[in-house]
């Protein structure tokens, strides 16, 4: 009896097999199908990208399209990327995630030569404080203060965190009377301050919104988009900060759709879908009217000084590994000396 | 479990002493070739990627990884922070087996069920109420997050169910009458608990520790929002990994994961010597 | 059978009762207040969102074929290390118990080194013959028995060890064939051990998290399991879905191991 059993267990198994393997409830998209977009991006695009992917299917280019999604922290992305997973768009947070994709023949090396410059979204890195800014954080220098409560992601694990070192970096490198050396000691006060590095930038912001900390190195969107949820936040753009830029590009092996669907993004209508989103638009003209802003009717004040990677660190080819190499890595280094035990 | 299951002594390692029979049937024999079939798809063939991996740069890369001070000092939380808990695990459950078994209350039936919640809650949500409980917005205005205390913590929680349940069935199991005995030959309780008892439930306790061990040096989830990851003062081995990873730096990352997996392999048969010496004696 | 002293009894009593009290009873509690702070509105909104019930789904069907892996092989494991001997047994069980030592990160990276179809060793031969492990279900399956592997096996050794081979022994010699004895008065004696160890597999396959990050590639709508989409929701200041699909992923669990502990029968000790 026990052998009718085991053929039966068997024979279910068997069955079972294809059942799997054709992922009935679990599957990845297959390539090459043209009325389907894959796109891979940062976590925080999950909700900025409902409402222009909805725009997009209305569209005459869109029309029948649909989309497979998969959100998580850039350097995942990446990863996931170069480890197969299917993309037709790549969005991630930071240029050095798309060169992995470049060196793994993912992304075509001429992805930046745009008008652009391969870039989709931009965003400011900004203070997020508790509401009324209890502690009077404006500038920078506020945040060295004694007994400040300091959160940022970590940039050794996250690389959205980099924008936020590289901001506090340029601060002190180009305040007057400024120097590298000023700048290390200023990064190096700054975390000393800080109680707390979780891996990510999201998982920052969680700790954040639980009531860890006074201030949160945050970048605008992120501030924008929590505070249209609800959450009691205000955020502060200080007089000088770095530009984040937000990449995006076609994979190699893309469906031409696409290359459609990124031109719908970099169009008016989609800039003006992210800018409700409280990102920064890439072309200019594009005026919205963004809940969560500080000032909804002019949410994207000019800063004063705005620092940027090209211009201030010579590019990210050059400033990664100079500040952020495993062992050389400027920030590394002092990552590595605030071996301070108390 | 391996304690149960070992009936030869721990230096024969996988040498294969001379004399060590098969007792295999055909039957046995088979069903044994399956499962290691898959047992090495799903765990031997991944984890020699790993080790192979690690020893891409040779031992260099595992001395590196090691003298790395922000990484010696991940290892020194992690561990000690896991050799803590298993400790505290050892009183307490034990305690807690006991109460489970020998004692009678109302609302038994719900703390025997409660024992067996953090095998079913995701990681990350027992992260969440935990900061919820013992984070800034604590009812009882106790705020450990950020600190070491929130890594024990969060340890205790995920580990609190091996030793009770490794301990349980075997106290059950106990029969009353060798302690009844000795207590009619004027043996005194603490004696009885100490002679008869508790050599009686050292091996499982010994199980249920290496087990909770285990599970604390690979703690992850729970550890992301409550711990704030501090790079030598709160940041776990686990998030070390992923940082070497978001590095490119994958021998690293490997020659670490490595380095723990003979961590816990160490404790596993420390554990089980320890527990048939104590086996042995009485 | 030894009592405490009166005294003895209540401190070790309290102190039980307390320490998981403050560990783990007062954390439900607050799970259930946060999930249920706005009435059943996080319910209705988080499973009106067809990603959430889909992630449900996924999770509960990668989950059970996770745990019938499991279960047929920890029982046949189990059986293999307390009645057998055979050269390496000892290597083989301290290996059994090494996949709860393993991180979550380091499982999903080991997988990945293995079955990734762009630079796994065995990845891209079976991809080519249209086996496609990494992102798919085949490998949510593996990371999920991988985690879970030991608990069926844990479960069934110390009672097969406890109940001793001699009334199988019995039954041979009264003729009975290998089949016979196992399916008569094996398996039916380790029942419970097996049941109690299929509900903790369960449970721990449905909460799993890290690994299948790394390995399911998070496709919304597609390998996206539940606790992704309560780290995604959270995440997106969804706080709510968040805890009412957690909540809902907890009480699955809590149901089943309830369940087995009503229709266990009691323990013989007074």
């Amino acid at each position: 009896m026990i052998q009718r059993n085991r053929l039966i267990a068997l024979a279910a198994a068997a069955l079972a097999v294809p059942a799997i393997l054709s992922g009935c409830a679990a599957s990845s998209g297959s390539s090459g199908d043209s009325d389907k977009l894959s796109i891979v991006g940062f976590s925080v695009l999950k909700t900025a990208n409902e409402p222009v992917t909805a725009a997009f299917q209305k569209t005459d280019a869109g029309q029948g399209i649909s989309f497979t999604t998969s959100y998580g922290a850039s350097g995942d992305q990446a990863r996931a990327v170069i480890g197969g997973l299917h993309a037709d768009e790549v969005h991630l947070s930071l240029e050095p995630d798309m060169s992995k994709l470049v060196d793994s023949g993912d992304v075509d090396k001429s992805w930046n030569q745009t008008p652009t410059h391969g870039i989709l979204t931009d965003s400011v890195v900004v203070f997020l404080v508790r509401k009324g800014n209890p502690l009077n954080i404006h500038g920078w220098d506020d945040l060295v203060k004694p007994g400040v409560k300091v959160i940022t992601p970590n940039p050794e694990s996250s690389g959205s965190a980099k924008w936020n070192i590289l901001a506090a970096w340029a601060h002190a490198a180009n305040a007057r009377g400024g120097s590298a050396a000023k700048a290390q000691d200023f990064v190096t006060k700054l975390l000393h301050n800080t109680i707390a590095m979780p891996g990510s930038g999201a998982d920052a912001l969680a700790s954040f919104l639980a009531g860890n900390g006074d201030v949160l190195l945050a970048y605008e969107n992120d501030s924008i988009e929590a505070r249209a949820s609800g959450e009691d936040v205000d955020y502060v753009i200080p007089d000088d900060t770095l530009l984040i830029q937000n990449p995006a590009a076609v994979t190699t092996d893309a469906s031409p759709a696409a290359q459609d669907f990124l031109d719908f993004q970099l169009s008016r209508e989609g800039q003006t879908l992210y800018a409700e989103a409280g990102f920064r638009p890439v072309i200019s003209g594009v005026d919205a009217h963004v809940r969560g802003a500080e000032t909804p009717s002019d949410p994207f004040p000019k800063v004063k000084t705005l620092y940027t990677l090209d211009k201030d660190f010579g590019g990210w080819s050059a400033a990664d590994p100079k500040y952020f190499d495993d062992q050389d890595g400027i920030i590394t280094k002092i990552i590595s000396g605030l071996n301070i035990g108390s | 479990m391996t304690a149960a299951v070992l009936g030869q002594d721990t230096r024969a390692v996988g040498r294969g002493r001379p004399g060590v029979r098969s007792t295999l049937t055909p039957g046995a024999g088979l069903g044994l070739g399956i499962a290691m079939v898959w047992f090495s798809l799903l765990v031997m063939i991944p984890l020699a990627a790993i080790v192979a991996t690690a020893g891409d740069e040779g031992w260099h890369g595992y001395v590196d990884t090691l003298t790395n001070p922000q990484t010696w000092a991940a290892i020194k939380l992690t561990v000690g922070q896991s050799l803590l808990v298993t400790g505290v695990n050892v009183v307490m459950g034990t305690m807690i087996a006991w109460v489970l078994v020998r004692d009678r209350f109302w609302g038994k039936r719900l703390l025997d069920l409660v024992i067996d919640i953090p095998f079913a809650m995701p990681t990350i949500v027992a992260g969440l109420v935990l900061l919820g409980l013992y984070g800034p917005g604590s009812p009882l205005g106790i705020n450990v997050s950020n600190t070491r205390t929130s890594v024990t913590l969060a340890l205790a929680f995920v580990t609190l169910p091996f030793i009770v349940r490794t301990v349980q069935p075997v106290l059950a199991e106990l029969e009353g009458d060798v302690e009844e005995a000795a207590a009619s030959l004027g043996a005194r309780r603490l004696t009885i608990l100490r002679r008869i008892v508790l050599p009686a439930i050292v091996p499982a306790i010994a199980a249920g520790a290496a087990l909770s061990f285990a599970r604390a040096i690979s703690e992850y989830g729970s550890l992301v929002l409550l711990s704030g990851s501090l790079p030598f003062k709160t940041e776990a081995v686990s998030v070390r990994v992923l940082s070497f990873i978001e590095g490119g730096d994958r021998t690293s990352a490997a020659s670490l994961a490595t380095i723990m997996l003979g961590v816990a392999l160490a404790v596993i048969v420390a554990l089980d010597v320890l527990q048939r010496r104590v086996a042995r004696r009485g | 059978m030894v009592e405490l002293s009166t005294p003895v009894k209540w401190i070790v009593r309290l102190l039980a009762l307390a320490y998981v009290f403050f560990l783990v009873g007062w954390p439900m509690i607050t799970l259930a207040q946060r999930t249920f702070a706005d009435g059943w509105s996080s319910f209705t909104v988080a499973f009106s969102d067809p990603d959430v019930t889909h992630a449900l789904l996924v999770t509960v069907e990668i989950s059970a074929w996770a745990v019938v892996i499991n279960t047929l092989f920890g029982v046949g494991m189990a059986l293999l290390l307390v009645r057998y001997e055979f050269p390496g047994k000892r290597v083989l069980s301290a290996f059994i118990d090494l996949p709860m030592s393993m991180s979550p990160v380091v499982i999903g990276l080991a997988l990945m080194l293995v079955y990734s179809g762009r630079y796994g060793w065995f990845g891209p031969t079976l991809e080519a013959h249209g086996l496609v492990v990494i992102f798919n279900s085949p490998g949510m399956i593996m990371a999920t028995c991988f985690v879970a592997l030991p608990l069926v096996v844990r479960e069934v050794v110390p009672v097969l060890e406890e109940i001793g081979d001699d009334q199988e022994q019995a039954a041979r010699s009264l003729g009975a064939n290998a089949v016979q004895v196992l399916r008569r008065i094996t398996l039916p004696a380790i029942k419970w051990a097996v049941v109690y160890g299929v509900v903790l597999s369960l449970a721990r396959s449905l909460g799993e998290f890290g690994a299948l990050k790394i390995v399911s590639g998070n496709l919304t709508g597609q390998t996206q399991t539940a606790p992704l989409v309560v780290e995604q929701k959270y995440n997106n200041f969804a706080q709510g879905e968040a805890y009412a699909l957690s909540f809902v992923l907890v009480l699955i669990s809590v149901l089943c191991i309830l369940v087995v502990s009503l229709l266990r029968p009691q323990e013989p000790r007074p």
